[in-house]
């Protein structure tokens, strides 16, 4: 069994009257890519607040790899970026990042090489406030990276990047996944973490209502969407055809979910040897968005 | 402590407006010795300051302690700033994520506060042992070294009060606000010792009793004005029929109620932040 990095056990986070985080657990271990997912106001940057020191919880647990450390030296080995890039806005990026190194207590030899990895090393004496957000944004994942951290912290790290800025940090924390750390990204972008992550949490008003590897969420078989002229005879067989579940008609057209695998060559041959031609035959797989709505709305 | 030091120098001299304003606190605090060339000759009239004897010792002491502690306003500034510019940069939680504790955060900007203050009691002691011994008609070995507990006070003092400054920065998180509530809270004092004057009429001590615990006053009872001590004034004083003597020394219990106010502030500042969700 591989390492555990973070575990939260029935944590509760409460505002005032409002219920930011509802009876919480959830285990990160390493290696993994993690989501988490949720619409805005669903308690992610909360949780993570809590898990960061930065935010008091009301009741429950949380610990750093398996209580061996205190939050704080247990924050030396992580990297973390909530919301926004803070830094010190009169400090160059080069000095912003010493500051960091010194708060971590390391070296400061490295911060040349992971301005280097962002593409900032050219623009290292500009001062904060000069950068543009897409740059502030590689900025803190440089600063988030300084300690090779065990575990890399993400909350909303394309928010408000345009186009461009977002496919370079997608591309960064594809390289820096792809070289084994452990990433916990929160996110309300669904692609953004079918993209990035093996395993999700999904979070809505502050419960838990999805925890596992992000292909067993979108492990339906897929459906197929179907149309022919002799459509009655068509559904007659889809209903009597037990590799199919759920049947409706949409816009014309019938949608057939599968109960099991099957490919959509199979499906014509027997349609043929029926006597049944489609005029229209897709198989699709339901997005992770789709599932996502579903999920949250339902519920 | 070495990291804490480097980490808050770092945040500190990079900034512009705090280097210039610790700069300027020290080139004014030198300007007292130009004290010393303030001299009128006009005709008959002939005033050199100098000459009055507030350079003597053991006087000096009381009397540039007195004077020096007014710029301590500049570095109320930076103190102020240096954390609500935490809360308003959100570096402080930035901080925190990166893995200084709370207890190091606050530690850190203490440390300043302590730096801070032996860097201007050091430099208040040179410039009055220097002008002191220019323009002192006593300067026997025993004569110069009485009195220091002026230097202690003075001392005290900008511990005390650079520790409310760091209170009310972490309280009020907004500089422009905290500095207003510096100057609000000296009027709330006045206002609290006018009520309990007029409460307890003329002539009762109650008030001044009372007030002797406020932070503002604690730290003014350190160092009490120094201008009545000198004998030039006590002359006119005397001529008016007016009697000046009064308690100028520094008490232990001035020392320590503003200790406790001290630890008051610094633990304070800690139990806002432990609280606080940035």
């Amino acid at each position: 069994m591989s390492e555990t990095i973070l575990s939260i056990k029935n944590l509760n986070k409460t505002y005032g009257t409002l219920q930011a985080v509802k009876d919480l657990s959830f285990t990160i271990k390493k290696g993994n890519v993690y989501g988490i997912l949720g619409p805005n106001g669903s308690g992610k940057s909360t949780t993570l607040g809590i898990a960061l020191n930065v935010v008091n919880k009301t009741s429950g647990e949380f610990s750093w790899f398996n209580n061996t450390v205190t939050t704080h030296n247990a924050l030396k080995k992580v990297g973390a970026i909530i919301e926004h890039p803070n830094f010190y806005p009169y400090m160059s990026a080069y000095d912003n990042l010493k500051l960091v190194c010194k708060i971590k207590g390391i070296s400061t030899d490295i911060v040349n090489s992971k301005l280097e990895l962002v593409g900032l090393l050219e623009r290292k004496d500009s001062k904060f406030k000069a950068f543009s957000l897409g740059m502030k944004q590689r900025l803190a994942i440089a600063s988030a990276l300084l300690n090779d951290p065990e575990i890399l912290i993400l909350d909303e790290p394309t928010n408000g990047l345009d186009p461009q800025g977002i496919h370079q940090i997608r591309a960064l924390i594809t390289k820096i996944a792809s070289q084994g750390t452990t990433i916990l990204l929160a996110s309300h972008l669904l692609d953004e973490v079918e993209k990035v992550c093996s395993h999700a949490v999904i979070l809505r008003k502050g419960v838990k209502i999805y925890e596992g590897r992000v292909d067993e969420l979108i492990a339906t078989k897929g459906f197929f969407e179907l149309n022919a002229t002799k459509k009655k005879a068509l559904l007659d067989f889809l209903n009597n055809h037990t590799a199919f579940g759920n049947i409706k008609e949409e816009e014309g057209k019938i949608i057939a979910l599968l109960n099991e695998d099957m490919c959509p060559e199979e499906l014509n041959k027997t349609l043929s040897e029926k006597g049944i031609f489609v005029s229209h035959l897709v198989k699709r797989k339901e997005s992770l968005e789709k599932q996502f709505l579903q999920l949250t709305n339902n519920k | 402590m070495k990291r804490l030091l480097q980490i808050e120098f770092q945040k500190l001299w990079q900034n512009r407006m705090s280097k210039f304003l610790i700069i300027a606190y020290f080139f004014l605090l030198t300007t007292i010795a130009l004290i010393a060339a303030i001299k009128f000759d006009i005709g008959p009239i002939k005033f050199h300051l100098a000459e009055l004897g507030i350079f003597n010792f053991p006087y000096i002491w009381h009397f540039n302690t007195f004077i020096a502690s007014w710029f301590k306003l500049f570095l109320a500034i930076i103190i102020i700033s240096m954390v609500a510019n935490e809360y308003s940069n959100r570096t402080l939680k930035q901080n925190l994520i990166d893995g200084l504790s709370k207890k190091e955060f606050i530690y850190s900007k203490f440390l300043m506060v302590i730096v801070f203050s032996v860097l201007s009691t050091i430099f208040v002691s040179v410039i009055s042992l220097i002008l002191g011994l220019v323009y002192s008609d006593y300067t026997e070995f025993g004569i110069i070294f009485s009195d220091l507990e002026f230097i202690l006070a003075y001392f005290i003092k900008h511990i005390g009060f650079f520790s409310f400054c760091l209170f009310i920065g972490m309280l009020i998180k907004r500089s422009a606000f905290a500095l207003g509530f510096l100057v609000i809270w000296n009027f709330i004092e006045w206002i609290i010792y006018g009520l309990l004057f007029w409460n307890f009429g003329k002539g009762s001590t109650i008030p001044d009793n009372i007030l002797n615990f406020f932070p503002f006053r604690a730290m003014y009872n350190l160092i009490e004005e120094p201008f009545s001590r000198l004998s030039a004034v006590k002359e006119v004083a005397n001529q008016v029929g007016e009697n000046l003597s009064y308690d100028y020394a520094v008490h232990w219990y001035e020392i320590v109620i503003v200790a406790i106010w001290t630890f008051l502030f610094i633990y304070g500042s800690h139990r806002l932040l432990l609280k606080r969700d940035l």
